[in-house]
């Protein structure tokens, strides 16, 4: 338990640590769903071609949309991108880091998709068995070229009763599986050497410029979730304001009503708010169904409507939230 | 436990996480149904369309209905759509995001059913089987059986143990053909929806920003200021009882040292804070007596200000209000106007 909780807890630690947990889990998703899908390649002469290579591409972008949807940071992206320039310049080296960063976040899982696809074969034997050359194998040498494509079309499908036993069978699909293997780890490899490169070359060229743009799109993400922060920690309170002048107004109007002042007493009593009758509570509860206090608990009598525009309370500590929160709602 | 409680926990850290954590449970609960559902072809030829494409069809709207009948907020927006406007404004804005987020929510448990049925291929197997081009697929044999026959034969394509039209057309290239354009309708369905999910979420910064903080905001504020309101009645009704049952003993235990022949053996002056919670109760049948009497005539749901000198009937009368009824008829006359 606890070694759940301190992985749960280094997740959470920062949001890089966060997305790349949720990459990593999409990569295993992918894994998951290849083993779980029933391939059944059509074994009809057009059919093939379109179904193998189906399998292989669109899937892999189906994944990258999703990685681009799950990763918070591409909302966090646009939403920079797209804002008013307002009083806080706008910086395209930070906003062509993000994108790139996201970008290669949503590419793990098509990739894994893609490799173990390829690792697999039956894609690439589904897709390609009618463009292999039957003059190379001796089962379909004799045949026309018709019957030809008929028969290799069949040859992913290990249990027609057609192939079943034939040995040109297993020799066409053990080629193609040799090919899709070899392209398999091929891409891994190139894959791994370009990351490698990134990695290692990358503090050669302008370093201090990427620990700024580093930092300030660190900086961006962390803004906007204590915005977000804030502004929930905002509306408790001002709906727990909203709330006890409600209670407040109602228990002068109550004083005011009725002639005997109930005589303030300590303990339970204050709790009560001057509210301690059947009816009484009743009409609160009624009031508040019919008569939804205004959004306004500054102490002032005049209410404002919720409608009128009016800028936010200021925010203590995050000035720059608030003349973005402002910039907006100015619009 | 532990664990769960921890997940949730974690999930439960920022608005996002959570939201991600509900969709991912719904989604595998959706997948999880169906694989436990147990799929069985009639294999005859009108209902084999029917079935199968009511497996795919009637689920997926029982779960976009049981997602908004789960979703707590659907009270939320019920009630702040319908509720007059009093002192204050609604906003039409609002209430779309609220509706906009649920229809959301609610259709991700539909659209993985859709999928995984489509990718599983038994469905579209079952409905289209009748459908089948023989011509394209079948053996050039058995080409002079009447129409209805030919629908018979194929109608039992997906029921292996039972087919008998081998000649006609082999299964094992049937059910490969039908399960083919079935996987390549589940994932063209499935494109399409993270497509058009990634331009919902992609295309909202570009457009409505400002329009859509305040919707969440103001949301996220009726939200947490209807379950403060439900917590401070909650916390009202239980001062309100304490203070009750608390005026109801007193009214007792005077009752019964007014009317006692013998007063109740007082308890020993030092037990102090012990004595003072007994509020003069202290033998079995002042207790019975107190107990028939809460059963049998509760008091009324009015605290007095000062301590009663009328009796709360405990003989088993019940006694009206205290309060001068003049003051309350009037606070009565003052509200029924609204």
């Amino acid at each position: 338990m606890d070694r759940f909780r301190m992985i749960f807890q280094y997740f959470q630690s920062n949001s890089e640590s966060v997305m790349n947990g949720i990459c990593g889990l999409l990569a295993l998703a992918s894994v998951k769903i290849y083993t779980c899908l029933d391939f059944s390649c059509p074994c009809l002469p057009h059919y093939n071609m379109a179904y193998g290579l189906g399998i292989m591409f669109v899937p892999p972008i189906a994944l990258f949309l999703c990685g681009l949807i799950l990763n918070r940071q591409s909302l966090v992206m646009l939403e920079e991108w797209r804002r008013p320039q307002g009083h806080r310049r706008k910086d395209l080296a930070v906003i062509r880091y993000m994108c790139c960063s996201i970008m290669q976040r949503a590419m793990v899982a098509p990739a894994v998709w893609i490799v173990v696809t390829l690792l697999d074969g039956k894609c690439l034997i589904c897709a390609f068995s009618g463009s292999v050359d039957p003059k190379k194998f001796v089962g379909f040498a004799n045949a026309t070229l018709a019957q030809a494509q008929e028969m290799l079309s069949r040859v992913p499908c290990k249990e027609d009763e057609l192939m079943r036993n034939s040995t040109s069978r297993r020799a066409v699909s053990r080629y193609l599986r040799c090919w899709s293997q070899a392209l398999g780890w091929s891409i891994l490899l190139i894959l791994i050497i370009a990351v490698f490169l990134a990695r290692w070359l990358a503090p050669c060229f302008n370093q201090a410029a990427l620990l700024q743009t580093r930092h300030w799109s660190n900086y961006i993400d962390i803004e906007q979730k204590i915005f977000e922060e804030t502004c929930c920690e905002h509306s408790r309170l001002f709906a727990h304001q909203c709330i006890l002048h409600f209670f407040e107004s109602m228990r002068k109007e109550i004083r005011q009503h009725s002639f005997d002042l109930p005589r303030e007493k300590e303990g339970e009593e204050d709790l009560l708010q001057g509210i301690t009758d059947r009816d009484q509570v009743n009409k609160l509860l009624k009031m508040w169904y019919y008569e939804k206090p205004p959004l306004d608990v500054s102490q002032v009598t005049h209410r404002h409507p919720l409608g009128q525009e009016r800028s936010p309370p200021p925010c203590a500590g995050s000035c720059g939230a608030r003349s973005k929160f402002t910039q907006h709602t100015h619009m | 436990m532990d664990k769960f409680r921890m997940v949730f926990q974690f999930l439960q850290s920022n608005q996002e996480s959570f939201m991600s954590g509900i969709c991912g449970i719904m989604a595998l609960a959706s997948a999880q149904l169906y694989s436990a559902f147990d799929f069985n072809c009639p294999c005859l030829p009108r209902y084999n369309l029917a079935y199968g494409l009511g497996v795919l069809l009637v689920p997926p709207l029982i779960l976009f209905l049981l997602g908004f009948v789960l979703n707590n907020n659907v009270s939320m927006l019920a009630e702040e759509w319908r509720r007059p406007q009093g002192q204050r404004q609604k906003d039409a804005a609002v209430l779309r995001y609220m509706f906009c987020s649920m229809v959301q929510r609610a259709m991700i448990a539909p659209a993985v059913w859709v999928s995984v049925t489509l990718l599983d291929g038994k469905c579209i197997t079952c409905a289209f089987c009748t459908s089948l081009p023989v011509e394209a697929l079948g053996n050039a044999s058995h080409r002079g059986l009447p129409q209805g026959e030919v629908k018979r034969v194929l109608a039992r394509i997906p029921c292996k143990e039972i087919y008998d039209g081998q000649e006609l057309i082999a299964n094992e290239v049937a059910v490969r053909y039908l399960r083919c354009i079935s996987q390549a309708l589940g994932w063209c369905f499935v494109l399409l929806m993270t497509t058009l999910a990634f331009l919902v979420r992609s295309l909202r910064p570009c457009f409505t920003q400002a329009v859509f903080l305040k919707s969440r905001y103001w949301s996220h504020y009726i939200d947490i200021e209807r379950k403060l309101f439900d917590e401070t009645c909650a916390e009202h009704a239980k001062s309100f009882a304490k203070v009750c049952i608390q005026q109801f003993f007193q009214g007792m235990s005077k009752d019964l040292t007014a009317t006692h022949c013998h007063p109740p053996r007082k308890a020993p002056t030092d037990a102090g804070e012990a004595s003072d919670k007994l509020l003069g109760i202290t033998d079995w049948d002042t207790m019975n007596i107190a107990l028939k009497s809460w059963h049998r005539c509760k008091p009324p749901l009015h605290l007095h200000p000062d301590a009663p000198h009328s009796s709360n009937g405990w003989a088993g009368e019940w006694q009206p209000h205290t309060q001068p009824p003049a003051p309350r008829r009037e606070a009565v006359a003052y509200y029924s106007g609204v």
